[in-house]
């Protein structure tokens, strides 16, 4: 049963060869037994899925299910859960009971899925490892040595070791393809402003935005569905049309028009992961799909640009963390400067602090100029790079992460060649475009990702390129061999 | 040394919407503390602001009512700092892009001339919640009722020159953004309050002097004494052989003095920068045109008209013109009477104002209506009833017995006009009175008056006093 995707177990429970009770069990027996390693879920709400399960029971059996009534979800601890805690990964918001719901979590809610619990991440998002979690580390399920990539860490690994069919993450600089790549799963992050971001904790918000990470292309155009729409409530959240994102999964790709940055391909590239990327190209052009070299010129000032914007922003959106209405307060505070610092340094974990601190010095009067508004002109020619590519290609391609998942504490103690491994990833939210990594490979056991880019809006393309790339593979569907 | 004062002010107009500039919260003053504050004023993790469309629509008229440029592309920006009624950690603003440009405001000096003041800007942005440091021992209580209220911050260039010019230019304002219906202008509550920046130099010279920013002036009365005080102790610093430091200073009404509250050094870096939740506010020419259309007669050409068209003189015209209600509550009156203007405006300032202050009700809770009154001041016009009479009546209709005629009726108050009856009256008054007639035939004006008085006496008010008087000067001179 948890080998199946989306799609195949809402056949199943519409055929009744299972309920959503009996999945939803199924799932959270699987948690029970595997999650004690992985870590993925810092909330699980058995009792809270189970009712939901009986309510989507009650709809099937109605007939009026859609085609995620009764399916178990894991949401990652972004999105405030009306009455359930919603910690963001961080010792702050450790007690933090939202007490309201984001409109994704609303959206799957009136779909009728089930969730299963709140998973892993990085504190407040910012990590490529999920070594930043408060909780600990999320492990990886191909081996637990390794990553799973941040900062869905436990987005994505519920989802490969088969205890959740999908997951939802949110993607800032990667944080929904690398960890979808490391952990060999396919992770959807559409163009910013497709989801609406109300209730998801804010981490940088001219980047943030949500997705899916699921088993395969299909499955992640039934979740976007389900979470793609205009939100009043979010003014960056644009009023556009929702397509039926399965309606052209199965377009032909011939004449497809591929492009492959150079800036891709380039040192630091881990050899595996090349010929993985080099492997995948070639059943594009057996698909019928034409490749052409490109180049994108900024992309080696993406990750010092991202670093600058990110932190700066972050600084500011976590200023409403101090102790004072809700989350980490400090014992006994003598004072209001002492109340703020203790609970602000007690309450966020170093990384976080580290970029509360570069973000306000690169705000700072005197800074502002030669930090934040030349991170916002680099920003502007990145955009233009992409925008000047795709007068050329429908799509580009390139690996997701430079390697596949590395160790723990390979990377701990420097910061910045951990912010490396999101080099392929960041200028993507820099643009706000769309961007879905699809399993293409196993080098030395460890899963490897191809990252397909699109222009605005074109989350039907993304997601019919690699449907039809999974149509002719079987990557996606290899797992970890102790969770199969 | 001869000193000059320069002055600006910053002032803060509440926006009269009825929910919050970015959340769906009510504005209403006065309820239980944080009853009025939702998740979004709460700043609870994952809230976003939505711009409350209404406060650009209030921000476009006034920049309209003061000749400004309106900013086709404005944008919030946030000011960050850490303070409990802060939710956010950062105050939502404008700093680079404001809403409206540079526009100008009119005043009248004491002198009756006019001077022309710059305004710098006005931008939009959110007001912080209260702390209450009473009733919490040891403690801090924060309110964020008022959290997310949408303020109009209007900054004029350092154009005044007095506290009598200050006030004058916050008046003028206070005038204006009623007119527009986009403030209540209330000045206990907080929907109208001023900040000045105050400094002092020699006659003559260019170069401003070292400013004091005081704070929390939230009366015109404060207001003046506030910079009077800050205006005399810079000049005793400077006369001392001191220097003034550039700091914000609190003016504490109670002690009547200006105190320190932070200097330049401990001031904030606010890491100004532009909110990446929403979006610039892109006003069109159309837009403009369409509210445009919207805006009220002024009050710089409301006062004109009452000048040149209606006659009245420049002091009548400026009390009427200082509130909308008033001015309109004077022309219903003037339709209404057919009178003229000056009677018109003299009952309506001095006999329904004074009454008015009495009884500490205001225009808009007037008992006596503008039609009511304006029937009052017809019957003076046509002399039914004298003025004496007229008050009489006036208090009548106070009482709510009704309208003029009804009232004039039901009391027989009448003017008696009948020259027979008068001449009688006369007749026997001197006849009675032979040393004043006297007095008055040899040629003691004053008399006249003790005549007309017993006359009028003698009819219980009802002659017209006109006609007496006139007729005794025929009995006597005749």
């Amino acid at each position: 049963m948890h080998n199946k995707t989306i799609s195949e177990l809402a056949q199943g429970l519409r055929d009744k060869a299972f309920s959503s009770v009996e999945l939803t069990q199924h799932y959270l027996d699987r948690i029970q037994q595997f999650d004690g390693d992985l870590n993925s879920f810092i909330t699980v709400t058995p009792e809270l899925a189970l009712a939901q399960a009986r309510a989507a029971d009650e709809q099937l059996a109605a007939g009026n299910a859609t085609a995620l009534t009764g399916i178990p979800l894991a949401q990652k601890d972004i999105f405030c859960t009306d009455g359930v805690r919603t910690s963001c990964g961080s010792k702050m918001l450790d007690n933090f009971i939202a007490p309201y719901s984001a409109t994704v979590i609303e959206k799957f809610n009136s779909a009728g899925s089930v969730m299963l619990g709140k998973t892993n991440m990085d504190e407040f998002a910012m990590g490529s490892s999920n070594e930043t979690s408060f909780y600990g580390a999320v492990k990886n399920p191909w081996d637990l040595d390794a990553v799973p990539g941040g900062s869905s860490g436990g987005s994505a690994a519920c989802v490969a070791a088969r205890m959740a069919p999908a997951s939802t993450g949110t993607d800032t600089g990667g944080s929904i393809r690398q960890p979808a790549a490391l952990c060999g799963i396919t992770g959807l992050k559409p163009t910013y402003g497709r989801i609406s971001r109300y209730g998801m904790i804010a981490f940088a918000s001219s980047l943030d935005q949500a997705g899916p990470m699921t088993r395969d292309a299909k499955d992640a155009a039934i979740m976007l569905n389900t979470m793609a729409g205009f939100d009043a409530r979010d003014s960056t959240c644009l009023d556009k049309p929702v397509p039926d994102y399965t309606a052209n999964l199965d377009n032909s790709l011939q004449g497809l028009k591929i492009g492959l940055p150079k800036e891709y391909f380039g040192e630091g590239l881990d050899s595996g992961v090349a010929t993985a990327i080099e492997a995948a190209i070639k059943e594009y052009e057996k698909l019928g799909a034409t490749v052409k070299e490109i180049s994108l010129p900024n992309t080696s000032l993406a990750v010092p640009t991202y670093y600058v914007i990110a932190p700066a922003e972050c600084s500011s959106n976590l200023s409403r963390m101090d102790g004072v209405r809700f989350g980490y307060r400090c014992e006994n505070p003598v004072d209001l400067e002492d109340l703020y610092k203790r609970s602000r340094g007690e309450g966020f974990g170093d990384e976080v602090k580290r970029r509360i601190m570069v973000g306000t010095y690169a705000l700072s009067a005197g800074y502002y100029d030669a930090y934040y508004l030349k991170a916002q002109q680099i920003r502007q020619l990145i955009s233009d790079d992409f925008k000047k590519a795709f007068e050329e290609v429908d799509v580009i391609m390139g690996p997701t992460t430079p390697e596949p998942a590395f160790n723990f504490g390979e990377k701990g103690e420097d910061p910045v060649s951990m912010y490396l491994s999101d080099i392929y990833t960041i200028a993507v939210n820099l643009a706000g475009l769309p961007g879905i990594s699809v399993p293409a490979g196993v080098v030395n056991g460890r899963p490897a990702g191809l990252q397909i880019i699109g222009n605005y809006f074109d989350e039907a393309r993304l997601l019919n390129v690699a449907h039809q790339y999974q149509q002719v593979t079987e990557w996606h569907q290899q797992g970890p061999a102790r969770y199969l | 040394m001869q000193w000059e004062t320069v002055i600006g002010l910053e002032i803060h107009a509440q926006l009269a919407t009825k929910s919050k500039i970015f959340s769906g919260a009510s504005t209403a003053y006065g309820a239980e503390p944080n009853t009025q504050a939702c998740a979004v004023d709460l700043g609870l993790p994952g809230v976003l602001p939505v711009l409350n469309k209404e406060v650009v629509r209030m921000a476009v008229k006034f920049g309209l009512a003061i000749d400004a440029e309106i900013t086709p592309r404005s944008v919030f920006a946030r000011k960050n700092y850490f303070y409990p009624d802060l939710p956010k950690g950062y105050q939502t603003s404008q700093m680079d892009h404001p809403i409206v440009g540079v526009g100008r405001l009119d005043i009248v000096l004491e002198d009756g001339t006019t001077k022309r003041i710059g305004v710098t800007r006005a931008h939009l942005e959110e007001d912080a919640g209260k702390s209450l440091h009473e009733d919490f021992q040891g403690m801090t209580g924060i309110d964020l009722n008022r959290a997310g209220t949408p303020l109009l911050e209007i900054v004029s260039e350092p154009e005044l020159s007095s506290a009598y010019e200050a006030v004058a230019y916050m008046k003028k304002l206070h005038t204006l953004v009623r007119y527009l219906e986009i403030c209540d202008g209330n000045m206990q509550e907080g929907s109208f309050r001023c900040d000045a920046n105050v400094s002092v130099r020699p006659v003559g010279q260019q170069a401003l002097g070292t400013r004091a920013e005081v704070k929390n002036l939230n009366s015109f009365r404060f207001i003046e004494r506030a910079i009077n005080h800050e205006v005399e102790r810079q000049i005793d610093i400077l006369e001392g052989g001191g220097n003034i430091i550039q700091e914000t200073r609190l003016y504490d009404s109670d002690k009547d003095e200006t105190r320190s509250m932070r200097s330049k050094e401990e001031a904030n870096d606010y890491r100004y920068f532009p909110c990446p939740d929403l979006l610039p506010v892109v006003v069109e020419p159309s837009y403009l045109d369409e509210v445009a259309k919207t805006l009220p007669e002024l009050p710089d050409i409301k006062k004109a008209r009452f000048i040149d068209d209606i006659g009245l003189k420049t002091d009548a015209a400026d009390v009427l013109v200082s509130s909308r209600e008033l001015a309109d509550y004077f022309e219903v009156v003037l339709k209404t009477s057919g009178a003229e203007a000056k009677i018109c405006a003299n009952w309506v300032i001095v006999e329904l104002s004074g009454a008015l202050n009495k009884n500490s009700q205001n225009i808009t809770s007037s008992p006596v209506s503008a039609e009511l009154l304006g029937g009052l001041v017809k019957r003076i016009a046509d002399n039914t009833i004298s003025g004496k009479i007229a008050k009489q009546v006036f208090a009548a209709m106070w009482d709510g017995e009704g309208d003029a005629d009804s009232i004039i009726e039901a009391k027989d108050l009448k003017q008696n006009t009948d020259s027979g009856a008068i001449e009688a009256v006369i007749d026997e008054i001197i006849a009675n009175n032979p040393n004043q007639a006297e007095e008055l035939r040899g040629g003691k004006d004053k008399m006249m008056g003790f005549f007309v008085g017993q006359v009028m006496k003698a009819t219980q008010g009802k002659a017209n006093p006109a006609q007496v008087n006139q007729m005794l000067k025929n009995k006597i001179f005749g």
